[in-house]
């Protein structure tokens, strides 16, 4: 027989759980204090609700019925609504404040077995959430009669055509599965909810750590808990590659670099301009919103660095109208400081904005002060779950980088994300006899003849002008200029062909 | 002296419940005379009831009058320590009767 998958509905949980979780089964989701256990049950009832998963019965052992209804509230789960259509029932098994209570000789869960059975019958139940098997250990000294009796109900539940999902408590965010080794009678599936303080920053991951006899991926995946909607789980390596490529070339808003790159960019590919402060990549990422516009395509910028009135006026010194592009409903300009979320947070508003606004084009300026609020695995996780989504609305992207030291040298996005995008450019400062210049190259351009050169580039009123590549200079990319005289400059043309196409003679 | 309603909740007919339900009959003729109401519920036939009260295990025992409300979890074997719960220390009680 082989198990079948209950959708959870739970954004992205479904995609690293092969389907969903395994039906007509009972799944332990342990966590530590404040890790979204009760968050994830209520969840797994509510979009069972809203998205034809059937009724849902929920036994609490810790919290009041009162608490959880406006507890999640915010997540925008109406539960009273629910429990009044008779698609939501409460067992309540939590602490009853009021009551005296003494505890004498042997019993049983009897009673909470019969209230569980009634309830599910009552409202023909597909779904069960318990939250959590700790409470109730310790509030009945988590004798060998509870466990035993636990142990009961988990075989009874097995036999009422529902899915489960049971909380529980753990102590470390690596080390055993539960407290009070309750995975001894909940053991077939185990979903663990982590939340890590790494650098100083919360990071919060879910595992499934088995579903016995059948599939799932591996590992931790990033989630984070959004207003509105609860859960959102971040599936990166689960993302699969299956965007299609175009042979479709756009203007990269100035015809010199189309010119340097083939031809342009390509429709949907995602380019990455790197460089120190000040050489020119908010112009970069400029020029290519407009010269979107003028093809009458749709643009987005996120900006993590300067204000929109900074930014505007930029703009304007580069001969580019922002407002206007607003005004034609061509641009959006998204200005967010990045320490004002997590990364899973600012990803999942990213992926809202672009898939509200359906760019063809989309710049962000600059990727790498998001290096700023996480650690190095949350953003490499960030960059890879950014660009794939984009990658797969087929849009085209242009990131910017800044690099660390203003000579040469490279930043940690670009170490992340150079195999995943299609090209780089760098920009660079070239420093000649008391002068500072800027340089321009094509590093790599995926699928497509480039120039080679490093050019010298001036900036003025109406934007970047790419000129002669820089001929008596070596070590640019490294930051360790070397001079090369005129003489055996001419001697290393004579044993190179140059292989540049012919238009790009003339620049 | 006061009147005293009880309700025991139990879960089918075992062994263990019969007992229960005999230990606290014979107590309450014995100390409450005609000043009490027991009544035993089962939770397989009326899980309602037991979902109003919030009963966990079985059996309970709750004192509803007087109050405050009390509940005695277990199967009710030691005698002398249900009615020192229930407030029926049988020293006094035996007078006051």
């Amino acid at each position: 027989m082989t198990i079948n998958k209950m959708p959870t509905g739970i954004a992205g949980l479904d995609h690293i759980a092969n389907g969903g979780l395994p039906q007509n089964r009972i799944t332990l989701v342990s966590g530590s204090s404040g890790s979204a256990k009760t968050v994830f049950a209520c969840q797994f009832l509510a979009e069972g609700i809203r998205q034809g998963g059937g009724n849902g019965v929920f036994v609490t052992f810790e919290e009041s019925p009162e608490d959880i209804r406006r507890n999640m509230a915010g997540f925008g789960w109406d539960i009273q609504r629910w429990e009044e259509e008779g698609r939501w029932l409460f067992v309540d098994a939590s602490q009853q404040a009021d009551d005296e209570t003494v505890m004498m000789g042997d019993y049983d869960l009897g009673a909470l077995l019969a209230r569980i059975q009634n309830a599910v019958q009552r409202i023909g139940a597909r779904r069960i959430a318990m939250d959590s098997l700790g409470a109730i250990l310790t509030r009945l000294d988590n004798s060998a009669t509870v466990r035993g009796e636990l142990f009961r109900i988990a075989l009874a539940i097995k036999e009422m055509d529902v899915t489960a999902v049971m909380t529980s408590e753990r102590a470390d965010e690596y080390g055993e599965i539960a407290r009070y080794n309750v995975e001894e009678f909940v053991a077939d599936n185990v979903v663990i909810l982590r939340n890590v303080l790494e650098d100083e920053k919360r990071r919060r991951t879910i595992e499934i750590l088995k579903f016995r006899g059948t599939s799932h991926a591996k590992g931790e995946y990033p989630f984070t808990i959004v207003p509105g909607q609860g859960i959102v789980v971040i599936p990166l390596s689960a993302i699969e590659l299956k965007q299609k490529s175009s042979n479709t070339r756009i203007t990269s808003g100035n015809s010199e670099l189309d010119q340097m790159c083939g031809g342009g960019f390509f429709r949907d590919s995602i380019v990455l301009v790197s460089g120190a402060t000040g050489t020119g990549k908010t112009l970069m990422a400029t020029s290519f919103l407009a010269g979107g516009t003028t093809n009458n395509e749709r643009c987005l910028l996120f900006a993590f660095e300067e204000s929109r009135d900074q930014l505007f006026r930029n703009a304007i010194g580069w001969g580019v109208d922002f407002e206007q592009m607003e005004r034609d409903g061509l641009l959006r300009v998204v200005c967010v400081y990045p320490e004002t979320a997590g990364l899973e947070d600012h990803l999942i508003k990213m992926r809202e904005t672009i898939d509200e606004f359906r760019p063809n084009r989309v710049a962000i300026d600059s990727l790498s002060a998001m290096e700023r609020v996480s650690s190095i695995r949350g953003f490499r996780e960030f960059v890879i779950g950014l660009t794939s989504f984009i990658k797969h609305r087929e849009v085209a992207g242009l990131y910017t980088s800044t690099t660390p030291s203003l000579l040469g040298g490279t930043s940690i996005t670009e170490g992340h994300i150079s195999t995943i995008t299609d090209s780089i450019i760098l920009l660079r400062y070239v420093e000649t006899f008391g002068e500072m210049h800027r340089g321009l190259t094509v590093l790599k351009m995926r699928g497509s003849m480039h120039d080679k050169n490093i050019r010298e580039f001036t900036i003025d009123g109406r934007g970047m002008h790419i000129g002669k590549p820089f001929r008596n200079i070596s070590g640019i990319l490294s930051g360790n200029f070397m001079y090369v005289t005129p003489n055996e400059l001419d001697r290393m043309q004579d044993l190179f062909q140059d292989d540049m196409p012919p238009s790009l003679s003339s620049l | 002296m006061d009147n005293y309603l009880l309700k025991l909740y139990i879960t089918g007919r075992t062994v263990r419940t019969e007992r229960a339900i005999f230990t606290m009959q014979r107590l309450c003729d014995e100390n409450l005379k005609d000043h009490y109401e027991l009544v035993i519920i089962d939770v397989l036939e009326k899980p309602h009831l037991a979902e109003m009260d919030k009963v966990l295990a079985t059996p309970t025992l709750i004192r509803e009058l007087p109050l405050p409300r009390r509940r005695i979890i277990g199967d009710l074997s030691d005698t002398q320590k249900i009615l020192n719960a229930l407030g029926l220390d049988t020293g006094s009680a035996g007078e006051s009767v």
